[in-house]
């Protein structure tokens, strides 16, 4: 994957393999120390969460689209904008609920888990569990009804 | 120097980062002798000329300087009260540096949360909706930019008035801050910017845009 091209004097490329390898190693290592996998999703969102708090301040400078005007919106922004530009992927989004406050994202090839088999005593882990928290990051830094927002 | 200061205001109202890029203007140097035909006044923990304004020295204006020597607030670097070394004879000649005092970092602390309170009155006020804050203040002498980011943190910049560009210049202190201060694994988030990189990558871009702007047309 490449960094973005109006980022400066050179855009730099690196290797896709080696991503997914660092995120390899780094959930064999949680699985390792924590054994337990619902620990190990914890770690995962903490994690993700605090890259999410961050990235969103990334994806508000380099992307500049405005404040969302309802839910629709910031799902086409969060799987057209945000995941095109960070992984390189456009997940769909489908499975609107009801009343229009829930949907899924589905990630058709995730750049995290290639060449990655889930074994069969790992079976509640949620491997790219990383990925949700920093969504929930993300969206919390821009969530917060600050006296200066409308109401 | 077209842009004087920048400021950076986090979501609570705390300044996290400020530098001024002015040169010091107005700054009188002259050697006295007994008596000294100024009044001077402690104010604030400041000393001022109260009376005696001539060549360059002002009303108003602070001692900077004895002898070389910075002074800050009532005691000089080296630990001598000013207005007692004034008061005696045997210093003198003495040579004294006057000039606009400048802004403690309290005091810049205390105005950066005043302008986040006015900023959000300013969008209260609105007649319209989903108003944004202030954006610009105007005087004679400089002009206040200011960009709020969708996650509350502001961006506060003082320029003169003539400065084109502003708007592309507080866009790229934002990806400057989102790149060398976020990045930062050891940075927390809310806390004083204290990074070497984000200084210096500012100072460039400041630099930049003072050469770009004063000669566009206006942003």
């Amino acid at each position: 994957m490449s960094r973005q091209a109006n980022r400066g004097t050179e855009s730099k490329k690196m290797s896709s393999e080696l991503f997914t390898l660092t995120y390899g190693a780094l959930v064999t290592q949680l699985c390792r120390d924590y054994e337990n996998d619902e620990d190990v999703n914890k770690q995962l969102d903490k994690m993700g969460y605090n890259i999410g708090v961050r990235l969103i301040e990334d994806f508000l400078a380099r992307s500049n689209v405005g404040r969302c005007h309802d839910f629709r919106e910031t799902a086409d922004v969060i799987a057209k904008v945000a995941f095109k530009m960070y992984l390189g992927i456009t997940p769909s989004i489908t499975n609107w609920s009801p009343a229009g406050d829930e949907f899924s994202l589905i990630l058709e090839n995730n750049p995290l888990v290639d060449f990655v088999e889930l074994p069969d005593n790992h079976s509640s882990l949620i491997y790219s569990n990383l990925l949700c928290g920093v969504l929930r990051g993300a969206l919390e830094m821009i969530r917060k009804l600050r006296y200066t927002a409308n109401a | 120097m077209a842009i004087f200061s920048v400021f950076v205001v986090n979501k609570a109202g705390g300044l996290i980062y400020q530098l001024d890029s002015y040169a010091p203007r107005a700054e009188a140097e002259k050697t006295f002798s007994y008596p000294l035909d100024l009044l001077l006044k402690l104010h604030d923990e400041r000393v001022l000329v109260a009376f005696g304004q001539r060549d360059g020295i002002r009303v108003g204006h602070a001692v900077l300087a004895i002898n070389g020597v910075d002074v800050s607030g009532k005691y000089t670097a080296d630990g001598k009260e000013v207005l007692e070394y004034l008061g005696n004879p045997a210093n003198y000649p003495v040579s004294i540096r006057f000039g606009r005092p400048r802004l403690t970092s309290n005091e810049k602390l205390m105005l950066a949360s005043m302008f986040h309170s006015l900023f959000a009155i300013g969008s209260q006020l609105s007649p319209e909706q989903g108003s944004s804050g202030i954006e610009m203040l105007e005087t004679d002498t400089f002009k206040l930019h200011c960009f709020q980011t969708l996650t509350g943190i502001k961006f506060v910049v003082l320029a003169d008035p003539r400065q084109a560009g502003i708007d592309s210049l507080l866009r790229k202190i934002y990806e400057i801050y989102s790149d060398f201060a976020l990045k930062n694994p050891f940075y927390s988030l809310e806390m004083p910017i204290r990074c070497e990189l984000f200084d210096q990558n500012l100072k460039l871009a400041l630099e930049v845009a003072e050469k770009a702007g004063t000669f566009g047309p206006g942003s």
